[in-house]
Formats: structure tokens, C-alpha cells, sequence
């Protein structure tokens, strides 16, 4: 099972770590199965103390499996965890706090209406006065570079401020491992690099750090040591600060990554036009749009960045027609203002959708591949629905095209879509509007959470589908995607879109001060309310 | 030894198809076990439930004349629990179809023409849609919920139709009885000969609807978007589907169906109207929509089904002095078992060895 890869990972363990003392964690020979899917297989792993330990891999690679196996969410099939030396069972995550291991997810776990002091008692003992629960967590956020106020509600916080109260309440609990989930994923880079001078004075503190990320310059920056993992095992420990990103790359994917080829392009007539687009939010915690304005011209790409919760997916909805606008005029698409009418009509003048989230809005879980290609592409004219009928059989033919196209893996010819990866979902979903050629193509997050070699096919299909003409307009939330494809680039930050300029013009410093609200000045300027 | 579920990657078409045939098993077997309890000999109770009702051509009519407003209403109901929507009020929307489609034999007698019977479905069609919209459009305007709504709705319908035959629709030559004048012979359904048996005309209409249904959810459009709405509102919306309009039409389609299945009770066996017109088809229908899992066929077998449980209770009534309330015990254990056995089609049973347990303790 695995013994080249574990040979290697024990022959550059002891060639990094010649007499460490006694770990803080250990996890040995980790063995978790779901079904007949083995998450994790025969995985170790050792964590130091007041060491930055970065968990590196792949969406997939049972990185999250192990993390939650060490947090006592999930019980191991068979392996042990040793801590201080000792072997523990974590029965739970109250265990595993009791220990002194805390954990700071990916997806925030806190209540919109409470504030700030009121989420974090929530995690406490019960029985702490508030007063002075709100006075620790003033000093102590204030003290770790992480300044917030008790009384806030969070509704009213960003992201970044979010993340604050998730690791605050982890500091109250005096943790001596902190587990952290993509903490960076939802950060502007200032931002980001707030939270790196945090991590590092934790750690000089003496406090561990297991730091799962998949941003190799992040890691090469502030973590001491890292394990990668890939296919449910771990392939290679080794010291980032020794290794380049490209090596780093190689060791998570375990091949060379194709790269994004992409030629000058040369915009043509305007295709798609968003005009004062303003839309108020739907719910408390949704936001409203502020006079958007934004043109994409065929045979270019432009992309939009922005923090995740900015406004991006009613950006999405109001494009795609999903919500549909007060005026006709605030959505133009090849010439035709279509903000008032639904999604088939934009389909039908050559515009295709992708949004963000495959499963449930792209694509039904429960249907079958060509029923899914149905569903975007009913009222597009082609005659998968005429007279009233479905032509199911034609349906098939295209996701044979697809699946050709764009080296879709599956199973059975006709699959229902959940029985898919993740990446071959993405590449079936973004294969199923490309295979029509639209004159305009809105795709958000294209990549998200796809593997490398996945995300290289949709990124050239992109580029390839602009420079034949296409207008192309990418949300994203990953920069080095937005850099990678984009000819434009525009930031959203709370509804409001600042003016696209020219990737070569933009540094990646100008998009994170527009993304902590420099576009709504920007915007704002251009449309004083 | 321990049972593990392992889940599927995919849903078992193989096991689609035979998980009913085990729960039906599995049902015999535990009805065996109930008449036995009960001190009778097994063997008989099974013969008596099952297989005698079906023996003489008077109760296999009987039998397609209870599965008839099963099947109908089962229909209309698998539309609605497909797209989501939770019609409980089928009972309410058949007791208002019963009575709008009565307008013309109550209200003109002497109007006798071939016309009456068609136009007389089509009343009560547009009766009990209209009842059905009424918790469709509570749903979509204020956001109640529709559970809630129709099954309240059940209970104002039966009153009403309590008070109509009481009150203005009472028959002058009753005696004071509450029920209406009888219908006119151009107002009831006829039967026809089909090998040795007599089938009333609503049964060759059950089964065109069963047909036209099949069809409607395989290869159409509606069918199509009545299954995404159902399964992904969000995805729905993105295909351009509206959910709003969506659960207009379920309630629509579905109150249409059971208020024709009412009508269709009183044109067959009653041919007037009477304080009480159905046992209870409208909630009956629910199991035969969920044991025929929502698909047209499905509800056609599971409707004759649950009808032969109702002749087979009154088979060990009369037989075997048996209570009544086996049949209701046998139809819950059915239902409990088929929902059961739905579980093999997104899981297969796995059995685990001791030893390994003990490893797996172990570790």
C-alpha cells in the first residue's frame, strides 16, 4: 500500500528533523474510508511545537478528511494520534478543545445576528459574564494585531473582520495547536498579510500552527515545514523555504502543469453592455448593486475580482437574468437590451452562463449528463425542445462532444451529475455553454476547487472561445486566475464595480486596496448618487 | 457480524424495479405472522387477503372500481410532490370537483343530452383546480405553508358539501334525508365489456391519463421542468423555470385530477350527491402516489394494490371475523416496508465479519 511514498516520506523526515524532541501531534498511519472511496490511506504526520506546519494538496486529496479526523469530527478507520506523546482518541471537537487544539474553518460558523461577543460566548463554558468576556476579547484581539469590537454584530462585519472573531474565540480557549482552513482564501492581500504577522508571533509564542493551503507563495513565506498529500496519501514532506513554487506545484499535482497560452488579442464592437445596473439587495444579509457599469468587447476577457460575498453572485443573477432588472437598458446584449427579460431570451441572442456553484445551480445532482444539458440549453433554438418535446437523444450527442472536447471522466456514457468529481463536473458544466460557441460567455469561478490540470483546460478553453471572437467575463476571487486569462481587470467590493483597466496596468497591491473599498470610490466618482 | 449501508455512486435501476417486489415479500410474509398473532392459520388469512378478492369477475370489477379515484388522484398528486409542492388536500379539492361537476344533473334535471357527462368532467375539473389554487396562491403570496393550507381546506370542503345537501341542493322528495335528486341517465358513466368483466368508463379514462402522464414525464418540456423545479429550485431558475408559476400548476393539475376522480365516484356508484361521497380516497392516494414512486405505471400497479387491501380487509371481515382494522395494519407495514426498500437503491447492505470490527475497534 503506498510504501514507495512512504519511504520517502520517512527518508525526508529524518533528513529535515534530526532529534526535534517530542512532537506536539502525531498522527500515524491514518486510515479513513467513505464507502469505497479511501479519503485518507496509511497517513502520517507530525506537527512540532510553535511550528507553522502547512498541509498542502489538491481539493481531493484528503487534506480536509485529516484535519477533521485530528479536530474529532470524524473517527479514523484505523491509525493513531499521539499528542505530547501520549495516544488520544478525539472523540469529538469538545475533546479535541479540551486538549487544546482549535480550529478556524474555512466556512465561518457564526450567527449573523449575534455579535461579536455573543458568537464567542456561544463557545465558551457556560456561565461567563459577558462584561468581561467582552473585555478579554477586546484586549486580546487588540494585543494579537487583530483589533474588533464586542459589540459588533457580525452581519455588519467583512470577511476579513469575520475571520478575526473565528480566531479570537480560538485564542480564548488558550490553544497550543490551531488548525487554520484556506484562512486566506477570503482575504484581500493586505489583509492576508495581517494575519501572517499574527500566525508568526503565535508561533514564536510557542503555539503550533497546521496550516492548510493550496497558495504556495503563502506558504513558502511563513511555514516552517509541510506535508503534501496527494490521492489520499502523503507524498512528500519537506521545507518550503528550500523549495520553489514550481517544485512545490510538481510535488501537489505530480506532473508539470500545462500553461495557459494566450496571444494579444484585439477587442472588437462592444458585445456585452451593463449600464447604471443597480439592483437593491434581496434579503438583511444580501447586497444591493450600485450603478454598475461595465462593457466587454468580443475577442477579450475581463475579469472581475472581489472578496467572496461582495455582491458577486447578484452580479451573476442580474446578467444572467436570473433576477431580472427594472430596465430593459441596464443589460445590452449584442445590441439588444435584455435587462427585463429572462435567461432563455439572453440565450437565444448567444449568451451563455456559468455560475458559480456546479451542483444545484449549474447542474441538477440527481439527472442524468444529457438531461443537464437540457437544462441550459432548451431555449437556446438548437431544437433540443421543439413542439413541446425534449430531444433527449440530441442532448446525448452533445455531452459526447463535451466529454470528448474537454476530457470529461466519467463512468457510464450517461452519468448522473453527482457521480462526477468535482473537476470533471466543472469541465462538463463550463464544456456544456463553450460546445455552443456564445457570443457572450459569464463564467464565475471557473476554476473553484479543480485541480490544477483541470483548471489549465477550462482557462485555454476560455481564452481560445475570446480570441475567436467571444466576449468573456470572469468573477473570480483567485488572482493569479484573474492574471492568468484577463485582459481587463475590474474589482467589485460591495456592490459597487470599479472601472476596468489593463491587467499590465494593474498590480496585484491596486486590486486588494480596491477590493477593501477603493472601487466604491472609484465607481462612486464616476456616478455621484 | 455487523450490517453496514454502503452508499451507491449512482442509483440502482436494478434495484428500482425490484425493491417494491421485496417489500411486497416482505409484507406477505409479516402479514402471515399478524394472522397467526391473531390465532388464525396463516396460511388461510394470506389466501383470503390476497388471492380469493381476486377470483371472481364481481370483485375484480369492484377492485378497478376503488383503484380507479386512486389511480387518478395519484396521479395528479405524484405532479405535485415531484415538482415539491405538498398537496395533503386532495380529499378537499375531490369533495369541491364532486360538487361543481354536479351542477347540471341537481341544478337542471330535465337537461339530458350526451353532452352532460363531458361537460360535467370539465366542471369539476375547473372546480377542483380552482380549490387547489387557493393554497398554491397563499403559498407563492404570503409564504404559508401548503401542508398546512390544504389539509385545513379538507375539512371546510366536506362541511360544505355537509351543508349543500342539507340546505339548498336537498332532493324535495328525500323525507328529509340529506342527500340531492338522483342524477339523470345522461349524467352517469356506463360500463363496458372487457373479456368476462363490466368496466365502468371512468376506468378506461384512469388509464389514458396513466398513458398521456408516462408520456408528458418522459419526453416533454413540462415534464422535464416539473423534475428540476422539483429537485434544484436554484437550478430551475437557471433553465428559466419559475417555481412560482410551477406550484400554481401542481395544484392546478392535481386538484383538476382528484376533483374529476370525485365526480367520477358519484357519477359511478352513487349518482347523487350524500353528505359523505368518499372513503377517504384523497388521503388514500397519497400512499399509492409514494408507493408507486411518482411514476405513472407505478401508480396504476400500486393503486390496484392498495384497492385489493381494501377488498382483502373485507374478505377476512366476512371470512374470518377477522377486525377490519388488519387491513389498515397490513397497508402501514406495506408502506413502511416500500419505504424501506428504498434505501437499496441509493445504498447496497455490506455485511462485516466480527473479526474486522474488532480490529476496526481496535484501531
Amino acid at each position: 500500500m503506498g510504501a514507495g511514498a512512504a519511504e520517502r516520506t520517512h527518508g525526508s523526515v529524518q533528513r529535515i528533523r534530526t532529534g526535534g524532541g517530542v512532537p506536539l501531534l502525531e498522527a500515524r498511519h491514518i486510515v479513513k474510508r467513505f464507502g469505497d472511496n479511501v479519503a485518507n490511506d496509511d497517513v502520517s504526520l507530525r506537527v512540532m511545537p510553535g511550528e507553522i506546519h502547512a498541509l498542502l494538496g489538491e481539493n481531493g486529496a484528503g487534506k480536509s478528511t485529516l484535519v477533521k479526523i485530528l479536530y474529532g469530527a470524524l473517527q479514523p478507520n484505523a491509525g493513531e494520534v499521539l499528542w505530547k506523546g501520549q495516544p488520544v482518541t478525539i472523540a469529538s471537537p469538545a475533546a479535541a478543545r479540551a486538549l487544546g487544539i482549535g480550529m478556524v474553518f474555512q466556512h465561518f460558523s457564526l450567527f449573523e445576528a449575534l455579535t461579536v461577543a455573543e458568537n464567542i460566548a456561544l463557545a465558551l463554558p457556560k456561565g461567563s459574564d459577558m462584561k468581561s468576556l467582552s473585555a478579554r476579547i477586546e484586549t486580546v484581539s487588540a494585543d494579537y494585531g487583530l483589533p474588533l469590537k464586542a459589540t459588533s454584530r457580525v452581519a455588519d462585519l467583512s470577511v476579513g473582520e469575520r475571520q478575526r472573531v473565528e480566531i479570537v474565540r480560538c485564542l480564548l480557549q488558550n490553544p497550543e495547536l490551531i488548525i487554520m482552513d484556506e484562512p486566506t482564501s477570503v482575504l484581500t492581500p493586505q489583509e492576508a498579510d495581517q494575519l501572517f504577522v499574527t500566525l508568526k508571533r503565535l508561533a514564536d509564542e510557542g503555539c503550533a500552527i497546521l496550516y492548510i493551503s493550496h497558495r504556495l507563495e503563502e506558504v513558502r513565506a511563513i511555514c516552517h515545514h509541510a506535508t503534501i498529500m496527494r490521492r489520499a496519501k502523503v507524498v512528500a514532506e519537506t521545507d518550503p523555504t528550500t523549495e520553489t513554487v514550481g517544485t512545490l506545484a510538481r510535488l501537489m499535482v505530480g506532473s508539470e502543469i500545462g500553461e495557459v497560452t494566450r496571444s494579444k488579442g484585439t477587442p472588437g464592437a462592444p458585445r456585452l453592455i451593463l449600464k447604471a445596473l443597480s439592483l437593491p439587495a434581496t434579503s438583511a444579509f444580501g447586497v444591493p448593486l450600485h450603478a454598475i457599469d461595465l462593457s466587454v468587447a468580443g475577442g477579450e476577457i475581463v475579469a472581475i475580482a472581489g472578496v467572496a460575498g461582495n455582491g458577486q453572485s447578484e452580479l451573476f443573477d442580474a446578467i444572467s437574468g436570473e433576477r431580472e432588472a427594472p430596465q430593459d437598458g441596464m443589460v445590452t446584449i449584442d445590441g439588444q437590451p435584455v435587462g427585463a427579460h429572462g435567461v432563455n431570451v439572453r440565450r437565444r441572442l448567444g449568451a451563455a452562463f456559468v455560475p458559480e456553484e456546479r451542483l444545484g445551480h449549474g447542474a441538477v445532482p440527481g439527472l442524468k449528463l444529457s438531461e443537464n444539458v437540457v437544462l441550459t440549453r432548451h431555449g437556446t433554438g438548437e431544437g433540443i425542445a421543439s413542439g413541446g418535446f425534449t430531444r433527449f437523444g440530441l442532448a446525448g450527442k452533445i455531452v459526447e462532444a463535451v466529454t470528448h472536447r474537454f476530457d470529461v471522466r466519467k463512468g457510464p456514457p450517461d452519468p448522473e451529475a453527482r457521480s462526477l468529481s468535482g473537476g470533471n463536473l466543472q469541465k462538463f458544466v463550463v464544456g456544456r455553454e463553450v460546445d455552443r460557441t456564445p457570443g457572450v460567455l459569464v463564467v464565475a469561478q471557473p476554476t473553484w476547487g479543480v485541480d490544477a490540470g483541470a483548471a489549465a483546460v477550462i482557462r485555454q478553453a476560455l481564452v481560445d472561445l475570446a480570441r475567436a471572437g467571444s466576449a468573456v467575463l470572469v468573477i473570480s476571487q483567485d488572482l493569479d486566475e484573474i492574471f492568468e486569462v484577463a485582459d481587463r481587470i475590474a474589482v467589485i467590493s460591495r456592490g459597487h464595480l470599479s472601472a476596468p483597466k489593463p491587467a499590465e496596468a494593474m498590480s496585484r497591491e491596486e486590486i486588494g486596496l480596491l477590493m477593501a473599498g477603493g472601487a466604491e470610490k472609484t465607481a462612486g466618482g464616476a456616478h455621484a448618487h | 457480524m455487523r450490517i453496514e449501508l454502503v452508499r451507491r455512486p449512482e442509483m440502482s435501476r436494478t434495484m428500482m424495479l425490484v425493491s417494491p417486489l421485496i417489500a411486497v415479500g416482505l409484507t406477505v410474509l409479516f402479514a402471515a405472522i399478524v394472522f397467526a398473532l391473531q390465532g388464525h392459520d396463516p396460511l388461510t388469512g394470506i389466501f383470503y387477503f390476497f388471492i380469493e378478492p381476486l377470483m371472481s369477475s364481481w370483485s375484480l370489477e369492484q377492485l378497478v372500481i376503488k383503484a380507479t379515484p386512486l389511480i387518478i388522484i395519484g396521479l395528479g398528486l405524484s405532479v405535485c410532490y415531484l415538482s415539491n409542492n405538498w398537496n395533503i388536500g386532495a380529499e378537499g379539492q375531490l369533495t369541491i370537483g364532486a360538487i361543481t361537476g354536479s351542477i347540471l344533473p341537481i341544478l337542471y334535471p330535465e337537461f339530458v343530452s350526451p353532452i352532460v357527462a363531458p361537460l360535467m368532467i370539465l366542471m369539476a375539473a375547473a372546480g377542483g383546480a380552482a380549490y387547489g389554487l387557493v393554497p398554491a396562491v397563499l403559498k407563492t403570496r404570503f409564504g404559508t405553508n401548503e401542508i398546512l393550507t390544504s389539509l385545513m381546506l379538507v375539512y371546510v370542503s366536506t362541511l360544505f358539501l355537509d351543508w349543500v345537501v342539507r340546505g339548498p341542493w336537498k332532493s324535495p322528495q328525500a323525507f328529509g334525508f340529506p342527500i340531492t335528486v338522483d342524477f339523470n341517465e345522461s349524467a352517469v358513466l356506463g360500463s363496458f365489456p372487457v373479456g368476462p368483466l363490466y368496466l365502468n368508463a371512468s376506468a378506461f379514462i384512469a388509464l389514458a391519463l396513466v398513458v398521456v402522464l408516462a408520456v408528458v414525464m418522459r419526453s416533454t418540456l413540462k415534464g422535464f421542468e416539473i423534475r428540476v423545479l422539483g429537485q434544484s429550485p436554484r437550478a430551475g431558475a437557471f433553465a428559466g423555470f419559475s417555481a412560482r408559476r410551477m406550484t400554481s400548476f401542481a395544484f392546478a393539475f392535481s386538484g383538476a385530477l382528484a376533483g374529476v376522480a370525485g365526480l367520477m365516484v358519484v357519477m359511478t356508484e352513487i349518482q347523487k350527491l350524500q353528505p359523505v361521497i368518499s372513503p377517504g380516497y384523497g388521503f388514500t392516494a397519497i400512499i399509492v402516489a409514494f408507493l408507486g414512486r411518482l411514476n405513472p405505471i407505478g401508480i396504476l400497479i400500486a393503486g390496484l394494490v392498495i384497492a385489493l387491501s381494501y377488498l382483502g380487509g373485507e374478505a377476512i371481515q366476512t371470512s374470518m371475523q377477522m377486525s377490519s382494522k388488519v387491513a389498515t395494519v397490513l397497508q402501514g407495514m406495506l408502506l413502511f416496508f416500500v419505504l424501506a426498500c428504498d434505501t437499496l437503491i441509493l445504498y447496497r447492505i455490506r455485511l462485516v465479519s466480527t473479526r474486522s470490527t474488532q480490529e476496526q475497534a481496535r484501531a
